[in-house]
């Protein structure tokens, strides 16, 4: 590991380096917060307080994290992956530590100014640590089973401190998102193949313990479930959200009933309004056509992110950019799924969008190293 | 360590193939969620818009003012009086303790509701508003208002009810309302969404259930905007709902008053109809209650009160109890038997003070006996015997006819609740109900009201309107509805021989007015407004005892009837004093008394009572006047 391979001299040096940021994204990047913004602003019925100006203030904070992260040249960001990965599983630790002795289920820790989740740091440092890993590796032995396990350990070890929280949506992220980086690397198909059947049979399980000792998953878990197969079946219950969900987004029609004229956020049928279904709100107010237009806003992101991950030689670079551009598409595709009703809820925020420090505060880091990776790109 | 150039381009061969395959399925994903967009905004947009609407908007009821009931002269007997109300939003008032307390210290809370309202305030939203004080006095509402500062969150509020100014007089007839329950909800098929309304109040008893469609009218309704918990946000439309229809009645507040004052505390009751038209002047019942208690929903301890009453208040006693017609029932014996050509008023027959009819003695009142008596005698002086032979003569068949001509046996159409048939009987009823044949001794017993003869008083005074007119005069108890007279009931001829019938009233003539008549006591002096009536005495007992001697549940009942003036009828008059004893003693002068006060409009002179009875009757009209004062006073300071 040493920055040895990198062609030094190519690389952009002191402020020049703002010049090579690929500004686009972080305009992209800010058009999506701004559509949070207003959206925080209209649920809170025309007011900046209490959702819409902090999420603000978050937003300059990510940005300047951001800044400072991309400054940094990408081989430091490699090192500090291992780094960066036992921190987070530390943190994850402490949280399990303290939930036990205080608070329930406890799932972020107050640094004063903002609540940390672990849970979402845990998100970004794994697919750090998973690209060093498979930069480390010789290609050749990518699909031995011993160094195929190795990273499967070190998915499950965090994703197992996330469920034991409990947090379902999380580690659901976690399993996928590592398991993807894997498949990136370049893992051979049949492992998947055989995680895919396994994972079938998991599921199957988990369905057969359903009301015996051992069963794998809380009754709630459950009912989510049995909700999302069926919210009729449960109106006015857990059912009730998801209904209300889809009636507040099918009532928008076309171009939406108006920017603060949506009634069902507004009179607060809606639930979670500034968090898991703000999506709702948006697609309420402004219709199909502003619902599709954070879509598309979404999808550039992401395409910005391949293409970036594509035009890069170094291998580290390239698996980190994809794998944060995966990260990224699954909290919006998890989310927008889960509020349209083609998943359960799981509670997972809309990335930039939904209120909430820690998911924007991490997500701009993330993207730092992606914008880090842009610049210290090999030329 | 560094890498070989073929491994580096091994390794972007390939992150470029899986990251094209694996950014291809994330675009693909991306495309669904695009059409599962457009499928649930633009295609079933329609569906989910009508959801919405469904969730925000709630139709509200807007109960419609219920129409008013009025007396013939326009009197108010139901009207709508504003009813105050003390209520409580919980999220306002911050302390609700606190705010109770104060609130104590400017109208007295009862302990019991204050409960119930706490209770129901913890359990429903906090921006519902509760009642925590109701029927308050305007004084109450008016502390609170100005103490409102003090108060947070607590509203005085004002809605309409049910009020009944005249209070008992007219309960029986009027009857009252009262909040719908689950059994009035029970008895529709598909019930009005009106009647779902809290608060709502519909009749119960009397002309008020009689008549609730009429009365009640059509609910408004409003539209309303409710946030997810149902609090209103905003009125989007509202539409007024149609006031009930006022209801006049026919009868006369004044002398419906002076009935219920003159029947004191008796166990009786009295029906005044008008010869004209059938109007029912006064119908009361004796003694009473008052309908304001059952609207605002009566007390367990005021209405077992009225239950355990042996006086039975809450029985509407003219129209609901029927009993043996006593010697009232000697007229339509006499008609039947001149109708059917089979006696003249001139035939006499022979009263030794007892008839036997086969082994059975029948005995005549008088035990000594009358001695030969022709028709009008035997009227006058109400003779059994002369009836008995007259029964066995003429037979049981001929005699139900004729009362059922008169109105017996089948319940007069007025609006009141449980009127009673009375019975009729003849041999197809005995055998059919009681599964035995006719004996001449129920004939016997019939003859003079007694066995199985039953009618109500107001039966009664439908007998009399129709001996005296000659008409099937019917009773009309409502007037006027929404402004539009009711039909007359004054009736045609009924095809009587007029000689018959004059006869018959020439008898009663001297019932009131000859010496020897059994009412001639309680006559009335004042030229053209004599009486002509009937005394009967219905037995309660079978055994001969003096009714002094018994106690008070087995004595006779007191029966009276009469119309008046004699030569130019305009009323009839029923009376039954339960457990009064003769007819003649306590029910006659009940009947002259409201005679008088009918015909004459008031108050009559004394020189229209006989000169011996002038005294007793003056102190008697002016203690009536004074309790009328009181309850006057009463009224205005309760209201």
């Amino acid at each position: 590991m040493s920055y040895l391979e990198y062609t030094v001299k190519t690389v952009p040096a002191g402020f020049r380096k703002v010049l090579y940021l690929n500004w686009p994204l972080v305009i992209l990047l800010t058009a999506v917060a701004g559509v949070g913004f207003l959206m925080l602003y209209s649920v809170a019925g025309g007011s900046f307080s209490p959702w819409a100006e902090p999420q603000m203030k978050r937003y300059v904070l990510g940005l300047i994290a951001m800044f400072v992260v991309a400054m940094v040249p990408i081989w430091f960001w490699r090192n500090m992956a291992v780094v960066a990965y036992i921190v987070s599983v530390l943190l994850l630790v402490v949280v399990e530590f303290f939930g036990a002795v205080g608070m329930g289920a406890q799932r972020w820790i107050d640094l004063g100014f903002m609540r940390l989740q672990p849970s979402e740091l845990m998100k970004v440092t794994m697919v750090m640590l998973l690209a060093a890993y498979y930069d480390w590796l010789p290609i050749k032995k990518t699909s031995r089973p011993l160094w195929v396990l190795l990273p499967v350990v070190l998915i499950l070890l965090p994703t197992g401190l996330v469920l034991t929280q409990p947090d379902l949506g999380t580690a659901l992220l976690l399993i996928i998102g590592g398991g993807l980086m894997m498949f990136i690397a370049g893992v051979h198909w049949a492992y998947f193949g055989m995680v895919i059947a396994a994972g079938s049979g998991f599921v199957a399980m988990v369905f057969r313990s359903r009301g015996t000792d051992w069963q794998m998953l809380k009754d709630y878990q459950f009912r989510r479930i049995d909700t999302f197969l069926d919210p009729s079946s449960d109106p006015l219950g857990a059912g009730y959200h998801i209904t209300q969900a889809k009636i507040a987004m099918g009532s928008g029609g076309w171009t939406g009933r108006g920017f603060m004229q949506g009634t069902q956020s507004r009179l607060n049928f809606l639930p979670e309004k500034h968090t898991d279904f703000i999506f709702n709100t948006l697609a309420e107010e402004f219709g199909f056509v502003g619902a599709v237009s954070l879509l598309i806003l979404y999808v550039l992101i992401l395409v910005f992110c391949i293409f970036s991950a594509l035009q890069n030689r170094d291998r580290f670079s390239s698996l980190l950019t994809l794998g944060i551009g995966l990260t990224f598409f699954l909290f919006f595709a998890v989310n927008m799924s889960m509020v349209m009703g083609l998943a359960p809820v799981v509670g997972v925020p809309l990335p930039l969008v939904s209120y909430g420090g820690s998911a924007m505060l991490v997500l701009m880091v993330a993207f730092g190293l992606v914008q880090s990776a842009h610049i210290h790109r090999p030329r | 360590m560094r890498r070989t150039p073929r491994d580096s381009a091994e390794s972007v061969r390939k992150i470029s193939r899986r990251g094209l395959i694996l950014g291809g399925a994330q675009l693909g994903f991306a495309g669904i969620l695009g059409l599962r967009m457009r499928f649930m905004q633009v295609d079933q947009a329609d569906e989910f818009r009508l959801l919405a609407e469904e969730n925000r908007i709630n139709i509200r009821l807007i109960p419609p003012s219920r129409g008013q009931i009025f007396d013939r002269n326009g009197v108010v007997i139901a009207e709508n009086a504003p009813s105050y109300r003390i209520t409580m939003v919980r999220e306002d008032a911050g302390n609700v303790e606190d705010v109770i307390a104060r609130l104590s210290t400017l109208v007295e809370l009862d302990e019991d509701e204050l409960n119930r309202a706490l209770t129901e305030m913890d359990r429903s939203a906090p921006f519902l508003p509760i009642t925590v004080a109701d029927r308050v006095s305007w004084e109450d509402i008016s502390r609170v208002a100005v103490n409102a500062p003090a108060l947070p969150g607590v509203t005085p509020e004002v809605g309409l009810s049910r009020f009944y100014p005249h209070h008992e007089t007219f309960a029986h007839v009027v009857g009252y309302v009262g909040p719908v329950s689950e059994r009035d909800l029970a008895r529709y098929e598909d019930p009005e969404p009106v009647l779902r309304i809290p608060r709502f109040q519909i009749g119960k008893v009397g002309v008020e259930a009689k008549y609730e469609e009429q009365l009640r009218g059509d609910a408004g309704a409003k539209r309303v905007e409710v946030n997810a918990v149902g609090r209103v946000m905003r009125e989007l439309d509202r539409r007024e709902g149609d006031a009930g229809t006022d209801i006049q009645l026919t009868l006369d507040s004044g002398l419906q008053e002076y009935c219920k004052a003159r029947l004191g505390q008796e166990s009786a009751s009295c029906v005044v109809m008008d010869l004209e038209h059938g109007d029912i002047l006064a119908i009361a019942s004796s003694p009473s209650y008052d309908p304001n208690k059952f609207v605002r929903g009566i007390s367990v301890a005021d209405y077992s009160v009225l239950r355990d009453n042996n006086h039975r208040p809450l029985a509407s006693k003219t129209v609901q109890d029927a009993y043996p017609p006593g010697s009232t029932f000697k007229m339509i014996c006499a008609l039947a038997a001149l109708e059917s050509g089979i006696m003249s008023a001139d035939d006499t027959a022979y009263c030794p003070g007892h008839l036997e009819v086969g082994s059975r003695r029948f005995h005549c009142w008088k035990r000594a006996g009358h001695g030969w008596v022709n028709l009008e005698e035997s009227i006058r002086e109400s003779c059994d015997v002369y009836y008995y032979e007259l029964a066995l003569k003429v037979g049981i068949e001929r005699i139900a006819e004729m009362a059922r001509r008169l109105g017996l046996g089948e319940a007069p159409d007025v609006p009141m609740s449980a009127v009673t048939a009375g019975l009729v009987p003849d041999k197809e009823w005995k055998l059919r109900e009681r599964g035995a044949s006719w004996l001449i001794g129920d004939s016997v017993n019939a003859s003079i009201g007694q066995g199985f003869v039953l009618s109500s008083p107001l039966q009664q005074a439908i007998m009399t309107a129709r001996i005296a007119t000659g008409r099937n005069i019917g009773p009309r108890l409502v007037k006027r509805i929404d402004g539009v007279d009711t039909p007359s009931r004054g009736g045609e001829s009924m095809g009587m021989n007029e000689n018959h019938l004059r006869q018959v009233r020439k008898a009663m003539h001297a019932v009131s007015n000859n010496r020897r008549g059994t009412g001639y006591r309680s006559r009335i002096v004042s030229e053209g407004y004599e009486m002509a009536g009937k005394s009967g005495t219905s037995q309660v007992r079978n055994q001969v005892v003096r009714n002094e001697d018994v106690p008070w549940e087995q004595r006779d009942h007191a029966l009276f009837v009469n119309f008046a003036p004699y030569n130019n009828p305009r009323i009839a008059v029923s009376v039954v004093v339960e457990h009064g004893g003769g007819g003649s003693a306590a029910a006659a002068p009940i009947n002259r008394d409201v005679t008088l006060q009918a015909l004459y409009g008031g108050t009559p002179p004394l020189e229209a009572y006989p000169s011996a009875d002038r005294s007793r009757i003056k102190a008697q009209q002016e203690r009536f006047a004074r309790e009328r004062e009181e309850r006057l006073s009463n009224a205005s300071s309760r209201a």
